[in-house]
């Protein structure tokens, strides 16, 4: 399990589940390395100021983690971690690799309103 | 007043826990501001083994030991935090940080480190894990059987591409002088791999492809020639830049933007110290930055003692 503060997603079952019942949701599938755990440290922090967005991480090697790791939208992509952020359960937007606190607020506010 | 502090440090890496934990040890009110997320580049390492007492650690479990140890004597941590402006020249320091909140201190410690130098080249954000890389541990085997650039010339840049032809067909390195900078064992390393060629005195220019990278445009250094490369990855060691350029016009920085500080840390600023890897020297490990952090962190403690005690002299007087 990753060594988060964020609610984990352990299978397939768990993300829809997550997906069904929130209508923003960001998730970050990594691993605990050096490119993820900058994303989940920003996504911590977040938590508390967009309180309209689900945050959740998945480990990269789970074998559930399929959900994201075939997703069309992660076709291209060559750097871990997967960002993906999903509206009313459909994915909006998909990042690869570390991302800054600016890149991620801008989706934030991007796909999911901006926050009050 | 709640937000003055005895020492106020800038950046939460090694140095700067380091200097948290030693300061508030001594009973000196610290705050620590950290614009990032805390550990700085120890985060980046996936395995320290040559920190002295400790066999193997991830750099993550060493900064978050070293943020609880802060903690624990009584250090303030903000993270996360955007310093907006400051004034270092008086005798009391301010820091403005989000635009709005003022922090005041007697000394001050810039322990900012450095960032990954990035090539600089057309491309390079667009195909940031689209093809391009900047840690092999992480991403090395999403380049199964595939043709990639090592671009650098250093330790990590030899180190990283010997590791990455565990998966990789071809490894190209790709560096702008005529000879490397890292040490002879790893050169001679990637020199006997069979799946490793090089390409000297050139440097990439151009990133391109469509969903993800396809090519490369490289630009021998010597004739200018450029020359194209299909390619499915780059990783990029091409060293750090300190985070230095904020201070510029009030500190004294040498032409590599590195800090220059005298053997206690102390710049040519009265009560600005700085430690770790933004000053100016030879080696940058987490031990140089906690050797730096502890000098700078007894340095500035003396200093507040002696404004303290002189303070204290001038009320008797009166």
């Amino acid at each position: 399990m990753l060594r988060t503060n964020l609610t984990h997603i352990l299978s397939e079952k768990e993300h829809s589940e997550l997906l069904k019942n929130n209508e923003n949701v960001m998730v970050c599938c990594g691993r605990m390395g050096p490119m993820c755990i900058p994303v989940y440290a920003e996504m911590e922090e977040l938590e508390n100021e967009y309180k309209h967005v689900k945050f959740a991480d998945m480990e990269f090697d789970l074998p559930d983690a399929k959900v994201i790791r075939e997703l069309p939208e992660c076709k291209s992509f060559f750097g871990i971690p997967f960002v993906i952020y999903y509206k009313n359960g459909k994915v909006v937007k998909a990042t690869s690799s570390i991302q800054s606190r600016e890149q991620i607020t801008n989706n934030l506010d991007t796909y999911f309103n901006h926050h009050e | 007043m709640n937000n003055h502090f005895d020492v106020i440090v800038i950046g939460a890496g090694a140095a700067g826990l380091t200097a948290g934990i030693y300061l508030s040890r001594a009973k000196v009110n610290t705050l620590i501001l950290n614009e990032g997320t805390v550990g700085g580049q120890m985060v980046l390492t996936h395995q320290i083994a040559n920190y002295p007492g400790i066999e193997n650690i991830s750099g993550y479990e060493l900064a978050s030991n070293m943020k609880a140890q802060a903690q624990k004597f009584g250090c303030t941590i903000k993270s996360n935090v955007k310093i907006t402006s400051f004034d270092l020249k008086g005798e009391t320091k301010k820091i403005i940080v989000n635009n709005k909140d003022e922090y005041t201190s007697h000394a001050v410690i810039i322990a900012t480190g450095g960032r990954p130098r990035s090539a600089g080249a057309s491309g390079e954000e667009e195909f940031k894990g689209k093809g391009i890389s900047y840690c092999a541990t992480c991403d090395g085997d999403f380049f199964q059987d595939k043709e990639i650039v090592v671009l650098g010339g250093g330790n990590s840049a030899l180190e990283e591409a010997v590791s990455l032809t565990k998966y990789a067909s071809k490894v190209t390195i790709v560096h702008q002088f005529d000879n490397f900078q890292a040490f002879e064992h790893y050169v001679s390393e990637a020199k006997k791999n069979p799946k490793i060629s090089f390409i000297m005195e050139s440097k990439i220019i151009e990133f391109s492809g469509d969903e993800k990278l396809r090519k490369i445009k490289i630009q021998n250094q010597k004739d200018f020639n450029i020359s194209e490369m299909n390619i499915d990855g780059v990783f990029i060691f091409i060293g750090y830049v300190p985070n230095s350029e904020m201070f510029q016009e009030i500190i004294d920085l040498n032409e590599n933007k590195e800090i220059i500080v005298d053997k206690n840390m102390h710049t040519n600023l009265p009560g600005v110290f700085a430690a770790g890897d933004n000053v100016a020297k030879r080696y940058r490990q987490v031990t140089t930055a906690v050797a730096d952090g502890t000098i700078a962190a007894l340095s500035a403690a003396e200093f507040v003692n002696n404004i303290i005690k002189n303070v204290h002299i001038e009320d008797t007087i009166e």
